[in-house]
């Protein structure tokens, strides 16, 4: 396995790996950002854990966003990035999700804070989250068409 | 047939639009409250009025040219907005600013939060119904907003904080307001403090009201004074140090009551922690010196240079026609705003225009606790908890 520049990184995917080792499919890292890539049906499992195991502690979810990597499929990328406070680490997990199937598990279990957060990316992006409890829109107006952070939706609009 | 009980409605609740035109709701937030008779059973916010879509608008410009939408995010914040999405497109370049630059950040920037805390202050008291705070804390913020002015030659919209370090070289003569201001707010702030730290309405508002335990605050992703007012001294200038916060010699000021009251003083001693930082910045900042980093094709170069060489003039060229292609990847950089945690997410496909900006913005996310926060309180209560949060709608909805 590769060294990590990061050494608290480099423990966060050990310990991961050793917890369950389909978890982390891709480690990437790039300008001192670690990134796990996990399979979407482990992504609420691996975030459990990252929350409550006493050797990671991620107990803060800063961000949700997603990444339209349009043409490509599966095109969606979805980032969620994790603080702990007490350890000061940072780490970022990352899976995708395809435009035939967009449906991933919610993390609002994991953190109640990630409601608005994938209602965001429900809203923007047109992403089903499985297990969110209010999944409605949040910045537009309800009977608004599509989803105008997806690439193929023009800047200025639809005419 | 009307009976006495649904006459009387003893069981029944009723709801309550507070906004989107409500001068307490600080712009146009909307929060749908279910109440029985004065007490909130229940609220649910609804946000998305000031939606103006600029993170697809981003995607839609250069990178250099993103930076006047983000000043536009958070309007009580500018430089800082400017600041996160400038250090994430550098991540993203791997390109290190000078020294010098980093401490002209951090000066405007610690300006800025006194500004927007300033701001905070005034309209929260007036919402409580205080009213000369209000004037007061204007009166200070136009002292920092001419210094801004002075540097970038706006008030609000300054974009001064450019990719690879600032727009313009400081105005000769800068210092002399700056020190003026130094000199004067510390008196200034003891005023406000003797206006409400120890009034007693002041504190029959606020003692008590709004709380959360920061386990919950956690869970529900707050940052900024709402979760230092819990006792979590949660702040990224401490924690993941940018712009060479760690060079620096100040306190996270927290508290443990988490009301009300607690988010009041712990912003109020963030006014004086960052007087501090403002005059130890100001005295690393020399006369002399780059403000820019030394990257051709990314900075433009100067304008004595296009004059004599062609590659400056080239690259001025490419830079402002076609912009620079970051490598392909994602950098994501996260700054202590005002209000909190403030992130910028951007990713390259390696072309001239971000793939995705995305901005965390704290205003959005700390909202989210509000339900929790007003859930069995006042309406009365509600307008506190709504000003303690400290939203700026532009930010909430981006």
């Amino acid at each position: 396995m590769t060294q990590l520049a990061n050494a608290g990184a480099q423990l966060v995917v050990e310990h991961l790996r050793s917890w369950n080792a389909q978890a982390v499919s891709q480690v990437i890292e790039y300008r001192g950002e670690t990134t796990i890539v996990v399979p979407k049906e482990l992504l609420r499992a691996t975030a459990q854990k990252c929350k409550e195991d006493p050797a990671l502690l991620f107990n803060l979810l800063s961000d949700a966003t997603c990444v339209d990597r349009y043409p490509v499929e599966p095109r969606f990328e979805l980032h969620y990035h994790l603080v702990s406070i007490s350890r000061r680490g940072r780490i970022c997990l990352r899976t995708s999700v395809s435009v035939q199937h967009p449906v991933v598990d919610s993390l609002e279990p994991v953190w109640p804070g990630a409601n608005w957060l994938e209602r965001e990316i429900f809203d923007l992006f047109g992403i089903q989250f499985a297990g969110h409890t209010d999944l409605r829109r949040i910045l537009l107006p309800d009977g608004f068409e599509g989803f105008p952070l997806r690439r193929d939706f023009p800047t200025e609009g639809k005419r | 047939m009307t009976t006495v009980e649904t006459a009387v409605g003893a069981t029944k609740t009723m709801v309550l639009n507070m906004g989107p035109q409500h001068p307490s709701t600080h712009g146009v937030l909307r929060v749908l409250l279910e109440l029985d008779g004065e007490n909130v059973v229940s609220a649910v916010p609804d946000i998305g009025y000031l939606h103006t879509g600029i993170e697809k608008s981003c995607e839609d410009k250069t990178y250099s040219q993103a930076i006047t939408l983000t000043d536009r995010i958070d309007y009580l914040n500018p430089l800082g907005n400017n600041l996160v999405y400038c250090l994430a497109v550098e991540k993203l370049l791997g390109l290190e600013v000078p020294k010098r630059a980093q401490y002209v950040r951090v000066m405007l920037v610690e300006l800025q939060r006194i500004s927007s805390h300033l701001v905070w202050l005034g309209t929260h008291a007036l919402d409580m119904g205080a009213m000369s705070v209000l004037l007061y804390c204007f009166r200070e913020r136009e002292e920092i907003l001419k210094i801004f002015e002075r540097f970038s030659g706006q008030r609000m919209m300054t974009s001064y904080i450019r990719i690879g370090g600032l727009a313009l070289e400081p105005p000769a003569g800068w210092r002399e307001p700056v020190k003026r201001f130094l000199q004067m707010m510390p008196a200034r702030v003891d005023e406000y403090e003797a206006l409400l730290t120890e009034n007693r309405i002041w504190k029959g508002r606020l003692q008590g009201v709004g709380f959360l335990s920061p386990d919950d605050l956690i869970a529900m992703s707050t940052t900024g004074p709402g979760l230092r007012a819990a006792g979590v001294a949660y702040d990224n200038r401490k924690l993941f140090p940018y712009s060479s916060y760690e060079e620096f010699d100040f306190k996270v000021p927290t508290r443990t009551e988490s009301d009300c009251y607690a988010r009041y003083m712990v912003r109020v001693a963030e006014i004086r922690e960052s007087l501090k930082i403002v005059k130890q910045a100001m005295d690393k900042i020399t006369d002399q010196g780059p403000i820019k980093a030394d990257a051709p094709g990314i900075v433009p170069p100067q304008r004595e240079k296009m004059k004599t060489e062609m590659e400056a003039l080239i690259y001025h060229f490419k830079i402002f026609t076609e912009g620079f292609s970051p490598a392909p990847g994602e950098a994501f950089v996260a700054v202590e705003s005002p209000r909190g945690e403030l992130g910028c997410f951007v990713a390259s496909d390696g072309s001239p225009k971000p793939l995705r900006v995305h901005f965390r913005s704290p205003s959005f996310i700390n909202l989210q606790a509000l339900p929790l926060m007003v859930k069995g309180q006042l309406i009365a209560d509600t307008v506190a908890c709504i000003g303690t949060i400290d939203i700026v709608l532009g930010e909430v909805d981006r």
